[in-house]
């Protein structure tokens, strides 16, 4: 039976790993590769970089730390970051990265998903989408709208008519980062996540808001997701990859357990 | 020496660094006479069928594997380049393939039997339950998990071709053995120690 992938994210700005407390206060804490490799031996599932780097001439060094993670570690990639041209993710999956993650510049240009799909197959088109709950004048829920700029800039948009429209577009899988729970550790937002699960038919990844092993198992069981994805509470070493796959299959969520096999011997 | 064939569809690096992790020399290239000396033959491949069977025609790279196969060189499919080996498949119109293996490539279903809808595409770890053991799975039990993504599933016309079953909506073949040909939907370059492993069988396999 497939398995909900736990998904570890690194926050890299010039080819080292941070971690954004809500995008701010970000704390220099190590090597990309060297923390890929434990997460790796721990058993995550697939591993994510959100690329923060902010000047254009360091653009280039998160293609070395792919280039380096990638030689070591056998398991599906995923970049984000800063991908606006069909060259940006030729250069990526070139230096051994599985699948990128378009934020901003599908925005911008929804055309430039369907050319990146079209060319490199949907597979490896990941659309991020950082959503907010939007209410009405009167204070009500009205949904969830898209943002960008690290949730600064609205878009208009409408977050499940626009995960509806990226899956047309090509894209293989969402990626759906909930503004309002990003950084708090108090939980997924689970509506937001099942709805935008239920409105597509590609795999949705959860992000945002995990504090806890239990948070896991709520965005993979309520909320619907096929994957999550969670940085600071493995980071910081609060919970091993480990640790949460025991979590989750204890409450009946199918994981993949870590299997030992070295083919080196 | 394996090579690794690069007709411009996907990421060719992990395959080649997963066969050196494992001590076994892979060069990723399209010259014929490398292909041609190679000991080994790997055919992976990302991406739509039909883009890939015209870049194989494009770089003129069908003849190279026809002749790998009839010098019975030990062949790996990966993923499309497991698709590519049967006869045709249905992905965006019907597309010839390679048609070194008889069956056919079909799209994954959307609902299981239960009704229940299923994601397209089957993304990520999912288990092999093994039907044959082929040189490639030394070692390896029924119940390992390795990584899948794909939408299209393979049919072959002989049932006794199927080297591993997988389910997802339905039990469809996750590889097929026949004489040196091993051929697989999953990735074994993206599936961590037990995708070394096979890729280790495989280059070890005479």
């Amino acid at each position: 039976m497939l398995t909900k992938r736990i998904i570890p994210c690194l926050d890299v700005k010039d080819g080292r790993v941070v971690k954004g407390v809500a995008f701010v206060n970000l704390r220099d804490a190590g090597d990309p590769v060297h923390v890929s490799k434990i997460y790796d031996q721990e058993g995550a599932d697939e591993l994510c970089f959100l690329d923060i780097t902010a000047s254009h001439e360091n653009r280039d060094t998160i293609l070395d730390v792919v280039v380096r993670t990638a030689e070591q570690v056998f398991m599906p990639l995923t970049v984000g970051g800063g991908i606006r041209t069909i060259e940006d993710i030729r250069r990526l999956l070139e230096a051994g990265a599985d699948k990128v993650s378009i934020n901003t510049a599908a925005v911008q240009n929804p055309e430039f998903v369907k050319a990146a799909a079209n060319r490199f197959g949907s597979q490896c088109i990941v659309v991020a989408i950082d959503a907010k709950a939007l209410s009405s004048c009167e204070g009500e829920a009205n949904g969830w709208g898209v943002f960008t700029h690290g949730g600064r800039k609205e878009t208009g948009l409408d977050a499940v008519a626009w995960a509806k429209k990226m899956m047309e577009y090509g894209a293989g899988e969402i990626l759906l980062t909930s503004m309002d729970k990003d950084g708090t550790k108090d939980g997924y937002a689970l509506s937001l996540t099942a709805a935008i699960s239920e409105a597509v038919t590609i795999p949705v990844i959860a992000s945002g808001g995990a504090g806890t092993l239990h948070h896991l198992y709520e965005a993979l069981s309520l909320g619907k997701a096929d994957a999550v994805l969670a940085a600071s509470i493995f980071h910081y070493r609060t919970y091993t990859i480990d640790q949460a796959k025991t979590y989750l299959a204890e409450h009946g969520v199918p994981v993949r357990q870590r299997q030992f096999c070295s083919p080196v011997s | 020496m394996i090579a690794i064939i690069d007709y411009d569809m996907g990421n060719l690096r992990s395959v080649q660094k997963g066969f050196e992790v494992v001590g076994h020399r892979a060069v990723v290239t399209r010259d014929i006479e490398t292909i041609n000396q190679a000991s080994h033959v790997v055919l992976p491949g990302v991406g739509a069928f039909g883009d890939c069977m015209n870049n194989l025609n494009r770089y003129g790279l069908i003849d190279p594997i026809y002749r790998a196969i009839r010098d019975e060189k030990p062949f790996l499919g990966i993923c499309l380049g497991y698709q590519l080996l049967f006869e045709e498949s249905e992905e965006f119109g019907v597309h010839k393939g390679l048609g070194i293996l008889p069956g056919k490539v079909k799209a994954m279903l959307t609902v299981d039997a239960q009704g229940a809808s299923l994601k397209i595409p089957h993304m990520g770890w999912n288990t092999i339950q093994i039907a044959q053991p082929a040189p490639p799975l030394n070692g390896i039990d029924s119940g390992a998990f390795v990584y899948f993504v794909h939408s299209f599933y393979v049919e072959p016309a002989q049932a006794e071709m199927t080297c591993t079953t997988t389910e997802y909506g339905i039990s469809f073949a996750s590889s097929v053995w026949q004489g040196k040909v091993f051929a697989s939907q999953f990735h074994p370059e993206k599936s961590q120690g037990i995708g070394l492993s096979i890729l280790k069988n495989f280059g070890n396999w005479r």
